[in-house]
């Protein structure tokens, strides 16, 4: 076996590279694309630091190879932001005190983003359920949930003044 | 309210949100963290860990490692200058001790024999996985108490299972004479503490990048809580002045005390200089549960004397701390689980040992207050038995024998700027519930007021 191209959608943008066999998502992204947002905590699919949005689905990066993504839209922590550099749920993060170390925060944001896109008011409880596969050991989960929460009452503000 | 000076800017930190300098580069990923830092021509490396607590090494076999595609270099106990080591040495502890690399004998699990560097991650872990050790297994011991049995497998090189304390066996507060104030108490009541050790779990593993530079000097990226002792420490194990050395660090994805031991630096900077190549040394996942430092086990033995109204008289703590196979910052811990086991209560009579014990477990180390949290847990529950057997409301008992300005401590300093009896309030405010008009009435300045 020798290392192909594969194509893929990255944050907007096509993109192609040269990945070995069984090369992961996260060695590529983080390696040769160079965007370090997404994280490796356990490469094993138990922290969900690694976490990236494939066709706008949580998707552990580190478990999945990348040939799996051909054709495929994928978006890291580095496409999240939007006209003041953060999305919404950045900034409810980022004003919420919803990151101490940061290590968690791009695979609990992009997580959120996915809830979001479905289900634009969730519960604690849905949020936390949501969130359930991403690990944070500093803040305790109740800051990351508020900030969530905080984000989508923001873009539900954003929907109505635009409406 | 402003700040007295000129120009001073004025005190208005307090009661307000400041925003937090690092969280924008945390929620938008551009926050570098030292396993985001790689550069071209970078080599991996793994090590070799015993898979046993106590065992002679009767030889390493690298023959079949270096034959996989990419293996680049190894390293053992014969290439590090200052093998042997203590972290606190910095500060005056000794003995040397810990083995960078084990050299004759390994002491816990995971103890890391060897090191491999090879081109790839991949070919590191297949390098490492193909070392053969020849190891004759030795009788371990995993208790604090048996391992100070006269019988009991010796962990040290220096022919005892504890640290020595200025020529004793133990770290020992003696104040006034708690056996003769015990035999004059109402009541004895006594209690037996323990808590496993616990792992600190940071999201991000241990690790770091080492760079060789054109000026002889090596850069290394790391994750290390402590920088200039993991810099200091890395000094003296290569045996290289400091100044060859620049350390980066400021970003730690978790570390609670975890990531002040020096354990990846010396080793990725010694290969870093014999390749002249960048070395990434990052503990896996596994390796991170099982080989870094937890925070030691512990076994506390109380034994009050008591009256019948709730005033301690006297305390005796037994305390035995799981330094594990080697003492990192556990001795350190021992003087201040000394210094603390008497807990924020002024009591008379007091009498503490502590005893710092190695056993053949992964080694303890730092994490979140260690040596006072642990006194804090087993005094508090103690302070509960106490209320218990008393029938008196675990409130009341605090406040009462809860230190005051210029009391004196087990230790030897006097109480100064002691909030401990408002705080209680407040605790009590803010939980619901409701203090007698006595014991709000106290303050931390009331002693001597309050009948004896």
């Amino acid at each position: 076996m020798s290392a192909r191209a594969v194509s893929f959608e990255l944050n907007g943008e096509p993109v192609t590279v040269l990945a070995e066999p069984l090369e992961t998502l996260q060695s590529v992204v983080r390696g040769q694309l160079g965007l370090t947002g997404a994280k490796a905590g356990c490469r094993q699919g138990g922290c969900g630091s690694c976490t990236v949005l494939l066709d706008g689905e949580p998707t552990l990066s580190c478990l999945v190879p990348v040939e799996n993504v051909e054709d495929h839209a994928v978006r890291t922590i580095e496409g999240h932001g939007e006209t003041d550099g953060r999305s919404a749920l950045q900034a409810a993060f980022h004003e919420g005190f919803a990151s101490q170390c940061g290590f968690c925060s791009p695979g609990m944001i992009s997580v959120a983003a996915a809830l979001l896109e479905r289900n634009p008011d969730p519960t604690p409880e849905e949020i936390g359920v949501a969130l359930s596969g991403n690990v944070c050991r500093c803040t305790g989960i109740a800051p990351i949930i508020a900030a969530v929460s905080d984000a989508a009452g923001r873009m539900r503000e954003r929907r109505e003044a635009s409406a | 309210m402003s700040a007295p000076g000129n120009g001073a800017k004025p005190f208005d930190v307090i009661g307000r949100t400041h925003e937090r300098r690092d969280a924008l580069g945390h929620v938008n990923g551009s926050t570098t963290f030292s396993g985001d830092v790689s550069f071209p021509r970078i080599c991996h490396m793994k090590a070799v860990r015993s898979p046993v607590a106590h065992a002679r090494i009767r030889g390493v076999d690298f023959s079949a490692a270096e034959k996989v595609p990419g293996f680049v270099t190894s390293l053992t106990a014969a290439d590090v200058p200052k093998n042997v080591y203590t972290i606190l040495c910095l500060i005056g502890v000794e003995p040397d001790e810990e083995q960078v690399l084990a050299a004759e004998r390994v002491r816990y699990k995971g103890e890391p024999v060897a090191v491999v560097v090879a081109e790839t991650e991949t070919a590191a872990f297949e390098a490492a996985a193909k070392v053969q050790l020849d190891l004759e297994e030795l009788p371990a011991v995993f208790d604090v108490e048996e391992a100070l049995e006269p019988d009991a497998p010796i962990v040290t090189h220096w022919g005892t299972n504890y640290f020595v304390y200025e020529g004793h066996h133990c770290r020992r507060v003696r104040h006034g004479d708690a056996p003769a104030a015990r035999e004059q108490a109402d009541r004895v009541i006594t209690g037996r503490y323990q808590m496993s050790p616990i792992e600190h779990a940071p999201v991000e593993p241990t690790g770091c990048v080492a760079k060789p530079e054109a000026d002889g000097r090596v850069t290394v990226y790391t994750n290390t809580q402590a920088i200039f002792f993991s810099l200091d420490n890395t000094a003296i194990i290569l045996q290289v002045p400091p100044h060859k050395l620049r350390f980066i660090g400021g970003s730690v994805g978790g570390g609670f005390g975890g990531k002040v031991d020096v354990i990846v630096e010396p080793l990725a900077t010694l290969a870093a200089m014999r390749t002249g190549r960048p070395i990434r040394y990052v503990y896996t996942r596994e390796e991170e549960m099982q080989v870094s430092s937890t925070r030691s086990a512990n076994r506390i033995y109380i034994t009050d004397g008591v009256m019948d109204d709730g005033t301690i008289v006297s305390r005796e703590v037994t305390s035995y701390e799981d330094a594990g196979a080697y003492s990192r910052h556990t001795p350190y811990g021992c003087t201040k689980h000394a210094a603390n086991a008497s807990g924020p209560y002024t009591i008379p009579n007091v009498s503490i040992d502590v005893h710092c014990v190695f056993t053949n477990r992964t080694p303890s180390s730092a994490m979140r207050g260690f040596g006072v949290t642990e006194a804090s847990f087993a005094l508090e529950m103690q302070m509960d038995r106490i209320a218990r057997e008393l029938e008196i409301d675990p409130w009341e008992l605090r406040l009462r024998n809860a230190y005051r300005n210029g009391d004196e401590r087990p230790y030897g300093k006097t109480t100064a700027d002691a909030t401990l009896v408002e705080t209680m309030h407040a605790a009590a405010e803010m939980a619901g519930v409701e203090l007698s008009a006595e014991l709000r009435a106290m303050t931390s300045n009331d002693r001597g007021q309050v009948a004896e």
